[in-house]
């Protein structure tokens, strides 16, 4: 049973009179606790395809099942439902809200999943705990670092236990040193937690952490193959 | 949905954020509320000042007056004819059923001395009924008794006014007061009944018997009229009756014919004055409408706030939804967010509103009418300003598209 798995999947924008195919096609299965790098070039549809699985948008043709269930045709409410408790999302601009703590950040998605106040504390401050945030709980997002604010935007994606983890560019707004600090981070997640990553890149030493690397050009999968990921120490 | 208490909490800090912005709109709300609560105090404070005029000349009066008169073919106006007379005043007693109480009045204006001290004041020549009629009490003293009417006896009644400006401090019960050179005994003070609703202070005068007025003071060109009748009805519901009594009787004494006209002039007063009260209460419902619209047009500005705000959140709203707000959060958090402004608002307005109305009667002096439900009613339709225009730009936020929202620049 796959966790990921897409049939035929096509997205068409409708640009002036002809429809630009943002997506053509793609049929792909992503196992559970798989660690997968998408990669292409700007445009080739690598993050329509990682917005359509994560349920932020929908595909204009095709079958997405997330977990055997089908999820074309369902309601904006299941679907913010299925986004709150199954995936995780971190983006290359962080999405963090401004003027508001890390903590509150954190404490977001356990917010709209109900979890009362003092769970939902102690919950978001384990979170940014592990990821080396201690101190920083009160800080605004506006007064982290860049590494920092990806962290507390990766501690809001694992707050809600979701088994699946979406990382838009995560690094593409930092610099080589934090970068790497990061994907250790997604490494041992994935190594210690099982959660599965679907990591959308164009750099090929970011891609390069990953086990499986998906080749997108032009809204068409063009390869498909396993990798050994490069080991490093963890800073951590 | 997310609990209320959240949703309050991230809608206070979303304000606060914009302090100088909310303040703003906030005051289209207070300007509003305030108005309302502020022309509904006018509104009931000059209604109820009627209601007490209305009462401070007497329940269930009417007043009659001697007719107009035609002298050689020349219509002199109301009142110049002297075809009121006390008989005529004890026969509606005698006769007419729905009368509780008859004064005949008889008055003019002359100026008192006592000691030192002088005052011109209107004197009025009536019965010891006048003050059953009136619904007036004595504050000192005793009333005048149907002897002092029958004898001419020089005592009088003194209203505060006079009291007031004669003797000070002095107790004016026994004392001696001239009126036209002549000494009267002053045996009792009438109670304070205010302005009269035509504005006059219905205090400055002084009450003797009516044959003294008469005959010792102002002199009669028949013998027994009097300038005007006061009449008490029973009851409110027996006015229009004693209307009818006292005209068909005053007909038949002035032997007046079936088609010529009345020598004489029954005024319902309190029927005018009802009538000037159901104005005011028309008055008010203006006032009030014309204030509400400054509301509506303070929810005008909440609503153009508001949409602002979504549009400037637009990838706040998408990160609440990609961690997976449902349309109802993201509409209850704009909603009360809105609400809060109103509401705020509101109760700012109420505050401002009851001080402002409460420092505009004591200028203007009239009784401060701010009632609870004015407040109510400006306190909810606040509230439903903020939801009604709240929702619009809550709506639309929940329902930008997730990926739309979150790519918004």
């Amino acid at each position: 049973m796959a966790l990921i798995e897409t049939h035929k999947l096509s997205k068409t924008y409708d640009v002036g009179d002809e429809g630009v195919h943002a997506l053509e096609d793609v049929s792909v299965k992503i196992e559970k606790g798989e660690f997968v790098a998408i990669m292409g070039p700007s445009g080739s549809g690598k993050s329509t395809f990682m917005n359509i699985i994560g349920c932020l948008d929908q595909p204009t043709a095709g079958e997405y099942l997330l977990d055997d269930r089908k999820i074309g045709g369902l309601s904006r409410d299941e679907l913010a439902v299925i986004r709150n408790q199954k995936i995780g999302f971190v983006f290359q601009g962080f999405n963090l809200l401004s003027r508001t703590s890390a903590l509150e950040n954190v404490e977001l998605p356990l917010l709209y999943n109900h979890v009362p106040t003092s769970e939902r504390k102690k919950k978001a401050l384990d979170a940014l705990k592990m990821l080396g945030l201690e101190g920083r709980e009160h800080h605004h997002s506006n007064q982290l670092s860049g590494g920092q604010q990806q962290r507390v935007a990766i501690a809001r994606a694992l707050v809600n236990e979701a088994p699946i983890l979406m990382a838009d560019e995560p690094t593409g707004n930092l610099d080589t040193k934090t970068s790497i600090e990061i994907m250790d981070l997604l490494v041992q997640l994935n190594r210690n937690s099982g959660t599965t990553i679907i990591l959308v890149t164009h750099e090929a030493d970011i891609a390069a952490f990953s086990k499986r690397i998906i080749r997108f050009v032009d809204g068409q999968v063009i390869g498909d193959e396993e990798v050994n990921p490069v080991r490093r120490t963890s800073p951590f | 949905m997310i609990s209320i208490l959240s949703t309050l909490r991230i809608a206070l800090r979303a304000l606060w954020v914009n302090k100088m912005r909310s303040a703003l709109t906030m005051l289209g709300i207070i300007i509003g509320v305030s108005a309302v609560i502020i022309m509904l105090a006018v509104g009931t404070g000059l209604s109820k000042k009627i209601s007490e005029s209305i009462s401070s000349i007497g329940s269930n009066l009417l007043m009659v007056f001697p007719g107009s008169s035609t002298q050689g073919g020349v219509r002199i106006g109301g009142g110049s004819q002297s075809t009121l007379t006390k008989d005529d005043a004890d026969a509606i007693e005698k006769e007419c059923s729905a009368v509780s109480a008859v004064a005949p009045e008889y008055h003019g204006g002359a100026q008192i001395i006592y000691g030192n001290q002088n005052w011109a004041t209107n004197i009025q020549g009536t019965t010891p009924s006048i003050l059953e009629v009136k619904d007036c009490g004595l504050t000192a003293g005793r009333n005048m008794t149907d002897q002092d009417v029958r004898n001419a006896n020089k005592v009088c009644l003194l209203g505060k006014t006079v009291v007031d400006n004669l003797f000070g401090s002095i107790d004016p019960i026994g004392q001696i007061i001239r009126i036209k050179k002549i000494p009267f005994k002053v045996i009792g003070v009438l109670e304070s009944k205010g302005q009269s609703p035509g504005g006059q202070d219905q205090d400055d005068t002084i009450l003797i018997p009516l044959t003294t007025a008469q005959k010792k003071i102002f002199g009669t060109t028949i013998p027994g009229m009097v300038r005007m009748i006061m009449v008490k009805a029973r009851n409110a519901d027996d006015i229009a009756v004693a209307e009818r009594q006292v005209t068909d009787l005053l007909r038949q004494r002035h032997r007046i014919g079936p088609n010529k006209e009345d020598d004489f002039t029954v005024m319902n007063l309190t029927q005018i004055l009802k009538m000037a009260e159901q104005t005011t209460n028309y008055l008010t419902l203006l006032l009030g409408a014309i204030a509400s619209v400054s509301l509506l047009v303070g929810g005008i500005g909440i609503m153009n706030i508001m949409l602002v705000s979504v549009t400037e959140r637009t990838r706040e709203i998408g990160i609440r939804m990609a961690v997976g707000a449902k349309t109802w959060d993201i509409r209850i958090q704009f909603i009360i967010e809105a609400l809060t402004l109103s509401m705020m608002g509101g109760i700012m307005g109420i505050i401002i509103g009851s001080g402002g109305s409460v420092i505009l009667s004591t200028i203007f002096e009239y009784p401060s009418v701010v009632s609870p439900l004015s407040v109510f009613l400006a306190f909810s339709f606040s509230g439903v300003v903020g939801i009604f225009f709240g929702f619009y730009p809550a709506y639309k936020a929940s329902l930008l598209n997730p990926i739309d929202a979150l790519r918004f620049e």
